[in-house]
């Protein structure tokens, strides 16, 4: 024992400790291939930062005149709204979806044209879902509601249709047993399986979509969004600044309100 | 026993009143929002045939555009890599303030938590359309945009995972002598590894996607090539850029769920 000097390695993931290196290095390389891909000059930086002072004192105070005040609650409400009904029409749509790209109960070719949709929806970006919403359907909360609606049917079918591959077939096989259709099988074996995720999914999901509803006005689709942009372009700071902490407080309002209700609920 | 038949009921009276109540508020507000909108009568006939007309401007997809997109969709690639870069270093700090257990007092708890709800709450192109007019526009604005957007979401992540740490660890390398950044090292950092590289890939995985859209505001990556293309109507070209995010998206979320598999 005591003839060879042992000393203690941390132990690794990697197989050999030459990978580990290897995969680091990688990485590392990656990242100064990355700096200077986006020209991360340290003296362009210096510089922005050297304004930065000046600039946020343009941002300090927050301010509102009456009239921007009342566009601002106006503009906030209709974000709400949008946020609001899209929820419900998003979670209508992902029910019957969520169940088709569920693999233990729907056919294979189903299950990958719903899987299919699903990846589609959560792939795109609000945005971009929006400016195509906004070219459709013309500027307005209508062009909202549906680009809130699609981005929630990928998200809540697909946690949905997770909890749906992991529920006890025992209890369905149940119910089918005891001369259940289809339907009933539906209701009464798979249904009270998921209701409690079902109602804790929907409260999350809404929190989600009352902030993507603050931004998708930047491209026209209603909202506060758009005022939040004529702010900028105007360079009206100070309203930018008083617009922002209205996101913030109503994001926190939503966001307090989710964490309340799923917390009830698991 | 037989004369008196008992039917069976999932709720009781007052849970009955309770999700009825609930059913009709949550109507209430719906309608209320829709009626607020002032949307007006919509033909719901209207809104397949447009969304048809658009699929069918796009078709078939401009396959020639594929070559000027490569510059911008690296680019892309490098503002997400940079960001979370970014956001890992500033979110390691953060996270240490915002953990209960970690940090010095009351005082730099609320201020981690302020940190963390700020950077979370502003979405990544309103922290564009901020660091474009700092900055100027191009991909440095974005990869900082970027980075202060996933601070909140790593730090608020990562301070949970060191609140749920053993902290005899954390005492026995403190009681060996360590100094305090050794302990953090040889402690802390060990115990939540796992979760700092398995949030960060998944930020990364995020940050993607959320990197194709800040050329809208100027702030570089392909979201410039697609937001051209929409203005000039070119739908042909947007529908290459989509498909071209579809694959990028696809490939980064299988890659992400491969390597946090890995470390989990």
């Amino acid at each position: 024992m005591a003839a060879g000097e042992r000393t203690w390695e941390r132990p690794t993931v990697f197989p050999r400790r030459e990978v580990k290196w290897a995969v680091y290095a990688g990485i590392v390389g990656f990242f100064v291939w990355s700096g200077f891909g986006v020209g991360a000059d340290p003296a362009r930086i210096a510089q922005g930062l050297g304004s930065a002072g000046s600039l946020v004192g343009d941002f300090l105070p927050p301010a509102a005149t009456p009239r921007q005040a009342e566009r601002i609650l106006d503009k906030m409400l209709e974000s709400v709204a949008m946020a609001m009904v899209s929820t419900l029409t998003g979670i209508v749509l992902s029910v019957p979806i969520a169940f088709m790209a569920a693999e233990n109960l729907s056919p294979k070719p189903l299950y990958a044209i719903n899987r299919g949709f699903i990846s589609v929806s959560r792939a795109f970006n609000a945005i971009i879902i929006a400016i195509l919403a906004v070219k459709a359907v013309g500027f307005g909360p209508l062009a909202g509601i549906l680009t809130i609606t699609f981005k929630t049917v990928g998200f809540f079918s697909k946690l949905l249709a997770e909890d749906l591959e992991d529920i006890n077939m025992g209890s369905v096989d149940a119910v089918r047993a005891s001369g259940a259709s289809p339907i009933q099988t539906l209701l009464y074996g798979v249904v009270p399986q998921v209701i409690p995720r079902f109602a804790g999914l929907s409260v999350y999901r809404w929190d989600i979509n009352i902030r993507t509803s603050t931004i998708i006005g930047i491209v026209g689709a209603g909202g506060i969004g758009s005022v939040l942009l004529t702010a900028f372009n105007r360079y009206d700071y100070q309203y930018v600044t008083a617009i922002l902490l209205a996101i913030i407080a109503v994001v926190l309002v939503a966001e307090g309100v989710s964490a309340v209700v799923r917390r009830r609920y698991n | 026993m037989a004369t008196e038949q008992r039917g069976w009921d999932r709720f009781d009276r007052r849970r009955r009143i309770g999700r009825f109540v609930t059913a009709l508020i949550a109507a209430v507000v719906v309608v209320g929002s829709w009626q607020f909108m002032d949307i007006g009568v919509v033909n719901p006939g209207t809104i397949p045939r447009e969304v048809g007309d658009l699929l069918t401007r796009m078709y078939p997809p401009d396959v020639a555009y594929t070559t000027r997109i490569v510059g911008p969709l690296i680019e892309t690639i490098h503002i997400a890599v940079l960001g979370t870069a970014g956001a890992l270093v500033l979110s390691i700090p953060v996270a240490l303030l915002a953990a209960e257990n970690t940090t010095p007092n009351a005082a730099t708890f609320w201020l981690g938590k302020v940190i963390v709800t700020v950077s979370r709450s502003v979405n990544t192109i309103i922290w564009a359309l901020f660091f474009v007019v700092l900055f100027g526009s191009g991909p440095l604005a974005g990869a900082i945009a970027i980075a202060f957007r996933s601070v909140g979401f790593l730090g608020k992540l990562l301070g949970e995972e060191i609140e749920e740490i053993d902290f005899g660890q954390v005492e026995a390398t403190r009681a060996a002598g360590a100094s305090s950044t050794q302990v953090l090292l040889y402690g802390i950092l060990p115990q939540v590894k796992p979760a700092l590289v398995g949030l960060s890939i998944y930020r990364w995985d995020i940050n993607i996607r959320d990197s194709t859209v800040l050329g809208f505001v100027g702030a570089g990556g392909i979201g410039v090539q697609l937001f051209r293309a929409v203005n000039a109507f070119a739908w042909q070209s947007v529908a290459t850029v989509l498909i071209v995010i579809l694959g990028v998206v696809v490939v980064t979320e299988s890659l992400s769920a491969y390597t946090r598999g890995l470390v989990r």
